[in-house]
């Protein structure tokens, strides 16, 4: 049953190596488009991150941060 | 005080997940002018960002950033009666990212200073590009050294520890689409609480009911969040985002936060709109209390309302105007914004007791507050 699963593992693994992209490079203008940006102020979204975090509890993996498309 | 110490993690912990990976961020710079005011508390400043690549490989940012607070808040009432005081806290932050192939590394420094609070934080941040760019990881360190003193105790002076980890993932779904994951562990070790806050305890003895006494946190807390968000171009062009965020910690608190944002260019003209809504909620820390039965109840004392149970409500709006859409001289484009969130608090076990009737019957503490943000950028 282990080697079962070990082999499940590296398989979905090796897999995964050979990924292929399904959204192509000239297919991603609209991932390009600044309206598409989780933070497309960083200065603005810094500042409302503060207001939260100074008030809150939480803190700390904010949902406005972070970004990354392969836009390039 | 804590302000302080807030602000200087939280931009440089999100410095790496800003940048989008395999990319240098763009040359611009930011001016904004900055104003909260709400439950007593005013605050309003400035905020300077001015990024700039360095050859094809490196890009550097600084960042200027001040608070001028003036706060006659629920707990000054309480403790001064009706006493106001003012703050001023200046934040300096330097970050430099460095382009490899599909791989961006960053650094970043952070310096923020006030009269009884300062806060030093460095932070190394990597971002890989992998799958043919669909995916993006990153991961994140910072760590902090902050030191709190007391105004009315020219002797006192405690150490706080801070340390941040983070992993991000980023994922295109399709050609309208994007999401991201995002988890994120912080420590803290040494004096957590504020040294003028107190709490409160029933004392028949008194006219009011109750008296008062230092709070006393413990000296470590450590918190998880993850987060999840995504973002989808609609047929015609706008974006609509969605998130999620879950939070908890050592000291009891579990909060979570839903976010929805629509952003609508209007049609071909300069004019870009932005709405948002936000709903956050979380419960009270193990050793809160809106009010003690005794003196030196337990070990651990906290009357915060920022650790007691509430909710907000949050409704945003912003404009902005592109005035730029031509390149001139060296400047490719510009913008000018305005944005305005209208934010309400409630709280469930946080009593007004400047209202009178009764210790521990005085009605539950609510207020709204105004945030707006008014800024310029160009991009060059």
């Amino acid at each position: 049953m282990k080697q079962i699963i070990l082999l499940s593992l590296t398989l979905i693994l090796l897999n995964g190596c050979s990924v292929k992209p399904w959204v192509k490079p000239y297919e991603r203008a609209k991932l390009a488009d600044p309206i598409m940006s989780f933070s497309r102020d960083p200065i603005s979204s810094a500042y409302s991150r503060h207001v939260y975090e100074a008030r809150e509890g939480a803190r700390g993996a904010d949902i406005s941060a972070g970004g990354g498309c392969g836009c390039n | 005080m804590q302000l302080n110490s807030i602000i200087s993690l939280m931009l440089l912990a999100a410095i790496p997940l800003v940048n989008q990976a395999a990319v240098l961020p763009e040359d611009r710079a930011d001016i904004l002018i900055h104003a909260y005011t709400g439950g007593g508390v005013e605050v309003i400043g400035p905020s300077v960002l001015i990024r700039k690549s360095l050859g094809n490989s490196f890009s550097a940012s600084v960042n200027y950033y001040e608070d001028s607070i003036t706060s006659a808040s629920i707990d000054v009432e309480m403790i001064t009666g009706a006493s106001t005081y003012t703050e001023n806290r200046k934040e300096h932050s330097f970050t430099v990212d460095y382009l490899h192939d599909s791989t961006i590394i960053s650094l970043g420094y952070n310096d923020s200073k006030e009269s009884d609070y300062t806060s030093k934080t460095a932070s190394f941040g990597i971002s890989q590009e992998m799958f043919s760019a669909m995916t993006t990881v990153t991961i994140s360190y910072a760590q902090a050294a902050d030191v709190v003193m007391d105004n009315e105790e020219p002797d006192f002076k405690e150490d706080v520890d801070r340390r941040i980890y983070r992993l991000g993932i980023s994922q295109v779904l399709s050609a309208n689409a994007i999401m991201g994951i995002t988890w994120e562990t912080i420590t803290d070790q040494g004096f957590l609480n504020n040294p003028y806050r107190s709490v409160r305890y029933v004392d028949n003895s008194v006219g009011r009911g109750y008296s008062l006494q230092p709070e006393e946190y413990p000296s470590t807390r450590n918190s998880s969040t993850i987060a999840i968000r995504g973002i989808y171009y609609l047929p015609y062009r706008a974006s609509l985002s969605a998130g999620y965020r879950y939070f908890t910690d050592s000291w009891g608190i579990d909060a979570s936060n839903s976010e929805l944002a629509y952003v609508h260019p209007l049609g071909d003209t300069a004019w870009t709109f932005d709405f948002k809504y936000r709903f956050y909620q979380q419960s009270a820390a193990t050793f809160y209390s809106d009010l003690y039965p005794t003196i030196h109840y337990q070990n651990h004392l906290a009357r915060d309302k920022e650790l007691s149970t509430f909710n907000s409500h949050t409704v945003g709006l912003g404009v902005s105007y592109e005035f730029l859409q031509q390149s001139w001289s060296v400047l490719d484009r510009g913008s000018l914004n305005l944005s305005y969130d209208y934010i309400m608090f409630r709280y469930d076990d946080f009593h007004d007791a400047t209202a009178g009737g009764g210790a521990g019957e005085e009605p539950l503490y609510e207020f709204s507050a105004n945030v707006f943000k008014l800024y310029l950028s160009v991009w060059y």
